[in-house]
């Protein structure tokens, strides 16, 4: 190791950092198979009591599918909860985090990394769920549009994990209450994003408050274009659903960029940037 | 000769959570501190637990603000020019459990490598070379997590070398080492300073013996101030003329040391107390007062069950600036 090494700059060492702090997640899930009973099996029980429910109650036959849907949406909406936003305190008390900020890589290459590796590892949780939900409970999808889906899917992917990012920044500046704060978070949401029911059920205006939550409308689109009868279901348009998550996108990943740089540097000044023990 | 790290009336206070809004409490951590590094200079900071060490090491790391005065890492200021310092600056702590445990060693040093911009193949081949150096390659494909302590702290030491840094900062690298693995450490450590005269290290450390075999110079820290920063030989020098003492005598029951360092010419006595007897370091200001000494001992109807003289050491130093041993500022800190 005498030569000096020519090293990446710019472009490619931000998209260099992006796939280093992606591959742990994406290497992880191949070396733990626990998840295939934690992240899988779990999941696909409470989605089984929703079909239950709906099934003794004699309901649309489409609301197995909306609750197969959302069980596997469920899977992300945890990623983002317990792998991203509350992830950069992990991080600290590890001794990391100091790390990836002493580093000159952009921190908000290295939240990217973390929410594409993230992104990457659930979507394999979330097909198995929807796999074999589908076939446990003879789910009749009908796609009336792939390309509409797909768009869909990748926006309320990129709001979310954008959300998750911005609220990850915020995760700099606490200690303990992290745990306690996402703990908070996880229940409310899987209410007010209807994982197991369509929030057309809500009033307007709640339905249109928790849209503010990216799965929110990424579901309800995604069922709408999944079921015969899902656009009957729907809350908004397909076309505006898309044009508001674009919106939230844009909106969670600037967010994310100022109060990476605005909390950096508060945490910096307060010295919470390093492990607590320390 | 160009500085690498350049300290200017420094300080750091900290604002105490759990303090009253009205009054609320603060801790100084560092006060005044001047120090100037050169480059290819292997620097110490010598203190014990709580002397601002490692606050110290955090602000040149940028990874903490300074309160009070500046400081500067390879020409660039840490509060205006942090994300450029970033560039020629790595750091490995004492300890640590960096990276992730389902990754092999090589795949965790390889993560970080990236973080630096190293191209992929050239930081696989780096790995390689450095794992042999440390004698960490047979580990290569091991999980991080089945790792030992002290091998952990060896690919941690590899990460802080692999980014080839201009400046490297080693927060206590020995902490919790065994003493083989400690002493392969500060081998390497000595060689990588000798064969890359343009980079500078700064090493923490509180183990007197690391600072004495390892540094060129040494800055002696305590509750936030340098107290004297010089080589270590010169630090020593001061107290050449001084005659210092190892007395092993029987266990002191209550004889206050008092009784020692009242007497005429004794400059200092530190008492530690061991299974069944007691040891009394005694700096002496001339060799003829240690028959005093020995009086004394002998009318508190102590026997002297060993006794030593020897060459002035670091601690010497340090119990001459501060007036206790290490050991006993950590205990009553």
């Amino acid at each position: 190791m005498t030569e000096i090494t020519k090293k990446h700059t710019g472009i490619p060492f931000f998209f260099q950092t992006v796939w280093a702090r992606a591959y742990p997640r994406v290497v992880g899930q191949q070396r733990e198979k626990s998840w295939m009973f934690f992240d899988v099996l779990l999941p696909l029980l409470a989605v089984s009591a929703y079909v239950f429910v709906y099934k003794a109650i004699n309901a649309p036959e489409e609301y197995v599918g909306f609750v197969i849907i959302g069980g596997a949406m469920t899977a992300y909406w945890m990623n983002v909860l317990w792998s991203m936003s509350s992830q950069l305190y992990w991080e600290k008390e590890q001794g990391n985090l100091a790390l990836y900020i002493m580093s000159p890589s952009s921190m908000m290459a290295i939240l990217l990394g973390m929410a594409l590796g993230g992104l990457v590892a659930t979507t394999l949780r979330a097909a198995v769920i929807i796999i074999i939900g589908g076939w446990l409970f003879q789910v009749p999808f009908e796609v009336s549009s792939f390309t509409q889906l797909f768009a869909v899917f990748v926006l309320a992917m990129v709001a979310l994990y954008g959300m998750g990012m911005m609220t990850s920044s915020l995760f700099l500046l606490l200690s303990r209450e992290a745990w306690h704060l996402a703990n908070l978070a996880q229940e409310p949401v899987y209410l007010a994003s209807g994982f197991y029911f369509p929030i057309k059920s809500f009033q307007f205006w709640v339905a249109a408050a928790a849209s503010f939550i990216p799965l929110t409308l990424g579901l309800d689109a995604m069922r709408q274009l999944s079921f015969a009868t899902g656009p009957a279901l729907g809350f908004l348009p397909v076309p505006v659903e898309i044009l508001i998550l674009a919106v939230l996108s844009a909106i969670f990943l600037t967010g994310a960029f100022l109060m990476l740089n605005h909390l950096e540097k508060l945490a910096i000044r307060e010295g919470r940037l390093t492990e607590s023990r320390r | 000769m160009d500085l690498s790290i350049q300290t200017k009336d420094l300080g750091r206070v900290y604002k105490i959570r759990g303090g009253k809004k009205t009054e609320p409490k603060t801790l100084v951590a560092l006060e005044g501190v001047n120090l100037e590094v050169e480059q290819g200079e292997l620097f110490g900071l010598l203190g014990p637990n709580g002397a601002g060490k490692t606050t110290l090491i955090k602000i040149l790391t940028t990874l903490l603000s300074p309160t009070n005065g500046s400081a500067c890492v390879a020409g660039l200021d840490v509060v205006k020019e942090p994300q450029k310092i970033r560039q020629h600056i790595n750091m490995v702590s004492g300890g640590e459990s960096s990276g992730y445990g389902l990754l092999t060693v090589r795949e965790n040093l390889w993560m970080f490598s990236q973080f630096y911009g190293i191209p992929s193949a050239q930081a696989n081949k780096n790995i390689k070379e450095l794992l042999e150096v440390v004698g960490l390659a047979d580990r290569i494909n091991t999980k991080s997590s089945d790792l030992s302590t002290g091998l952990r702290q060896k690919m941690n030491i590899v990460r802080g070398f692999l980014t080839e840094p201009d400046v490297l900062f080693m927060d206590e690298p020995t902490l919790g080492l065994d003493v083989g693995a400690s002493r392969d450490v500060r081998k390497f450590i000595r060689q990588w300073i000798d064969e890359h005269q343009d980079r500078t290290l700064m090493l923490t450390t509180h183990y007197m013996v690391e600072a004495e075999e390892l540094c060129d110079r040494v800055a002696i820290i305590n509750k936030g101030h340098v107290l004297a920063c010089d080589t270590p030989a010169n630090l020593k020098r001061n107290l050449q003329q001084d005659a210092i003492f190892r007395l092993e005598v029987s266990p002191l029951n209550g004889v206050p040391v008092d009784v020692f360092e009242s007497i005429q010419g004794v400059r200092k006595v530190v008492h530690t107390p061991q299974d069944g007897a007691s040891i009394l370091e005694l700096i002496l200001s001339e060799e003829s007062v240690l028959g005093t000494v020995v009086n004394t001992l002998s009318t508190q109807d102590l026997r002297i069950l060993n006794l030593q003289k020897r060459e002035p050491t670091l601690e010497d130093v340090f119990v001459e600036l501060v007036g206790r041993s290490m050991s006993e500022v950590e205990k009553n800190d």
